[in-house]
């Protein structure tokens, strides 16, 4: 479907194409027509397409239609009308990952169901953060599944930061005091903990992810400083119990979005950001730590209904 | 967050009470809440669009069955379409080819190739007796060889031996040879995770594919996936060509419409299902344990559907008689306790209710599983048939007399009788009263489950707002 030969472009281009597979969906009908019912019948498909699901997608058309119901629209103008309110409702999760350099470490903790993208998460934070010039360490927390201690000790060894294992099967909270003491002892600027990816639904591992956020609270009650959880670009409406139970259990902050570059639009970020405002800090368009980036509700809406795609 | 099906169509059909057939424009308005439902699910749009489309034509003008609602009876429909849609046989892994027989994978990123890839080599092994051996393809995410090679040994399953920097093309090739001297009778290859649309890694496969020239080749895909299901399972179908699907992560508590996605744009069966982290945590597919999940409800169909065949049979009018004059005796509750063991038991039951992972984990603390069904029925199989029939007839000695038979205690006798009694006196209320089923639903488990157990919100479907 596309050409991987434009590799100049800058992030934006990267998001606009990997969305836009999804936005070419948008462009086929649009070109100067009413805002009726049947162009609404319509963008309501495109969206509940992206992934907004019903509820969402019920407030963005209802915003459209509230404002240029009727009105006679160029395919631009019927583009922006439709970001405009899907921008809006992303703005409420518009806000910066709060490094707090005064901690020392700032302890992140990052949680997520098998698959997410977690290690490979951290692995680029890290990358991201050592090259600003601070100081990390790592702690291989998930000592369940096969080798994602090896995982995340490449990924070590690709950042130079130092990473706190155990052997498989291991107790991973006990680890995780460990790992905070160490990056203590050593004056790291950010530890990030990996964990287990557990499905929300399964009481005994959620139980084993409060028994961490525990023992981190007795070296530093404010601890984790941050709880990231990942997600899926291709997850269905099934991220919005993600979201609730993780932020019941981790105290989950703020959210980082994989694997845009596919097919999927992560719309699923609309409806997350209408039903909790819950921050998004970073989305993942790639497979290399710059391909991680800020979430930006402008860019992110445009992309997402292709409306800037020409250029 | 999310209302059972069932709740919505009652509803809507809460106007509609007593018609004899279903109307056109009953059936319209309830298609637009069974749309919402499946989007809810996951369900991608295109193949929501064909299903309603199917269903509508098929409910205009079916007859309401006399004991249910008529929302009831149009999840029925839904729900037979689903399953049918879904495919009613269940497929398994065709190893019908000379050996080595070669399974490959395929998948996106994270969708559990490697952990399946294991799960399905151990399970062939015990199950099949088939000597299985294991080659990760993956040279891309770091650690993933070793990731397999570990799995291996959990599994007591041959993986191939890892040589750093071979390409997959080489690695697959190795791993046939290996296998044709070694005298397995199935190779498997874990391919690395790649997303559809990776030109170079789905070129790569291709190549993969036309050394290995897989018997099976199976794309495991999240059941969490939303409206993106279609867009992979077509482009997998396309280019590499599948022959079937597993779906990971069925334990979660997502509604899993991404099967009827995959299924339905790719038109290979669904075989097996991933349900938990250990290694024999992979089951058959039952398509109608899906389509209850993707509804957002199980136990409505399995009851409504119940019904539908009881109102066929004669007994069944005798047994409605007798309800009606309020007479449930202890023979007809063996009977249900029965139907209970036969639905899959309490965990059965339980697991086709979506959202009840608690509570599963709950009973399996409290010890109560079906062994209390069993032994529910071993109470009642120790009276006589006076006793059955007339259980006021059990005074203190004969309590006795039926615990000692039936190995338990005079208190699980009570408890059994007063479970009875309650169940008797709501046969009674019921037969007054409207809604058979919708009381059943709602009434029945509540008097089975112990004392401080406590239910999720929502728990029965049907009992709820």
């Amino acid at each position: 479907m596309s050409e991987d030969g434009d590799k100049k472009s800058g992030f934006f281009s990267r998001l606009t194409k990997g969305l836009a597979r999804s936005a070419a969906a948008f462009t086929g009908f649009i070109r100067r027509r009413k805002l009726d019912e049947d162009t609404l019948d319509e963008l309501e498909e495109l969206l509940l397409r992206a992934d907004l699901g019903p509820h969402a997608v019920a407030r963005v058309l209802e915003e459209i239609k509230a404002s240029k119901f009727n009105a006679e629209l160029s395919e631009a103008e019927l583009k922006e009308a439709l970001a405009k309110p899907v921008e809006e409702l992303l703005r409420l999760s518009w806000k910066r990952f709060p490094f707090d350099p005064a901690k020392r470490p700032h302890v992140v903790l990052v949680v997520g169901v098998n698959g997410a993208g977690k290690t490979t998460t951290i692995g680029k934070l890290a990358q991201k953060f050592t090259a600003e010039g601070k100081k990390i360490v790592l702690a291989a927390g998930d000592t369940f599944r096969a080798a994602a201690i090896e995982q995340l000790k490449i990924w070590g060894e690709r950042t130079g930061a130092p990473v706190i294992a155990r052997e498989q099967g291991g107790d991973a909270a006990g680890l995780a005091f460990e790992a905070f003491e160490r990056a203590k002892a050593e004056g790291a600027d950010l530890l990030f903990i990996d964990t287990a990816g557990r499905l929300q639904n399964k009481t005994g591992l959620m139980q084993e992810l409060q028994k961490i956020v525990r023992v981190l609270k007795k070296i530093d009650p404010d601890a984790p400083h941050s709880t990231l959880l990942v997600l899926d670009a291709t997850v269905g409406q099934n991220a919005i119990q993600q979201v609730e139970v993780f932020r019941e259990i981790a105290g989950v902050t703020g959210l980082v979005m994989t694997k845009l570059d596919g097919t999927a639009r992560g719309g699923i970020l609309v409806a997350l950001a209408d039903k909790f405002g819950m921050p998004i800090y970073w989305i993942g368009v790639g497979e290399t730590a710059e391909d991680l980036q800020l979430f930006d509700p402008y860019q992110f809406a445009r992309a997402l209904v292709g409306a800037n795609e020409t250029a | 967050m999310f209302e059972s099906l069932s709740d919505r169509l009652t509803g809507v059909f809460d106007r509609l009470r007593g018609r004899g057939a279903l109307t056109d424009s009953d059936v319209v308005e309830a298609m637009r809440e069974v749309r919402v439902a499946l989007l809810e699910a996951d369900v991608a749009l295109g193949v929501v669009k064909d299903f309603i489309a199917k269903v509508q034509e098929q409910a205009v003008g079916q007859e309401v069955l006399r004991s249910i609602t008529p929302g009831q009876q149009v999840v029925k429909i839904v729900h037979d379409a689903l399953v049918d849609m879904l495919g009613s046989e269940s497929h398994s892994i065709d190893l019908n080819a000379p050996a080595p027989v070669c399974v490959m994978m395929a998948g996106l990123q994270g969708s559990g190739k490697t952990t399946t890839t294991a799960k399905i080599a151990l399970r062939l092994q015990t199950r099949e007796k088939k000597k299985v051996l294991m080659a990760s393809l993956d040279t891309r995410r770091p650690a993933a060889q070793e990731q397999l090679k570990i799995l291996g040994e959990q599994a007591g399953v041959a993986t191939l031996p890892i040589i750093a920097n071979q390409m997959p093309a080489d690695i697959a090739k190795r791993a046939i040879t290996a296998a044709k001297f070694g005298g397995y009778d199935v190779v498997m290859l874990d391919t690395a995770g790649r997303l559809h649309i990776d030109e170079a890694l789905m070129a790569e496969m291709i190549a993969v594919r036309d050394i290995a020239h897989p018997h099976e080749t199976l794309l495991v895909a999240d059941c969490l996936t939303g409206q993106d299901a279609v867009q992979i399972a077509k482009t997998f179908a396309e280019r590499v060509g599948i022959t079937g699907i597993v779906l990971t992560r069925m334990d979660g508590d997502g509604r899993g419409g991404a099967a009827l996605s995959m299924r339905s744009v790719t038109g290979a069966p669904i075989k097996l299902i991933g349900v938990g982290e250990k290694l024999d945590a992979i089951e058959e597919f039952h398509p109608k344990r899906i389509a209850g999940r993707i509804l957002g409800m199980g136990d409505v169909v399995s009851l409504v559907e119940k019904a539908a065949e009881t109102l066929d049979a004669e007994k069944a009018e005798k047994m409605a008689a007798k309800m009606k004059r309020g007479e449930f005796d202890l023979d007809d509750l063996a009977e249900q306790l029965r139907q209970m063991r036969k639905l899959g038991g309490m965990q059965g039951v339980l697991s086709m209710l979506p959202g009840v992972g608690k509570v599963k984990d709950q009973l399996s603390e409290a010890g109560l599983d079906d062994r209390m069904l069993k032994r529910q029925e071993a109470i009642i199989t120790s009276m006589t048939k006076k006793e059955r029939k007339k259980p006021e007839l059990l005074n203190a000695s004969r309590r006795k007399r039926i615990a000692a038979g039936a190995g338990v205690d005079v208190s699980d006798v009570n408890k059994l009788m007063k479970m009875h009694r309650q169940m008797a006196d709501m046969m009674k209320a019921m037969s007054k009263n409207k809604g058979l089923l919708g009381k059943l639903a709602g009434g029945l488990m509540p008097g089975m489950m112990p004392p401080g157990m406590k239910l999720p919100p929502g728990f029965p479907p049907g009992g709820r707002r």
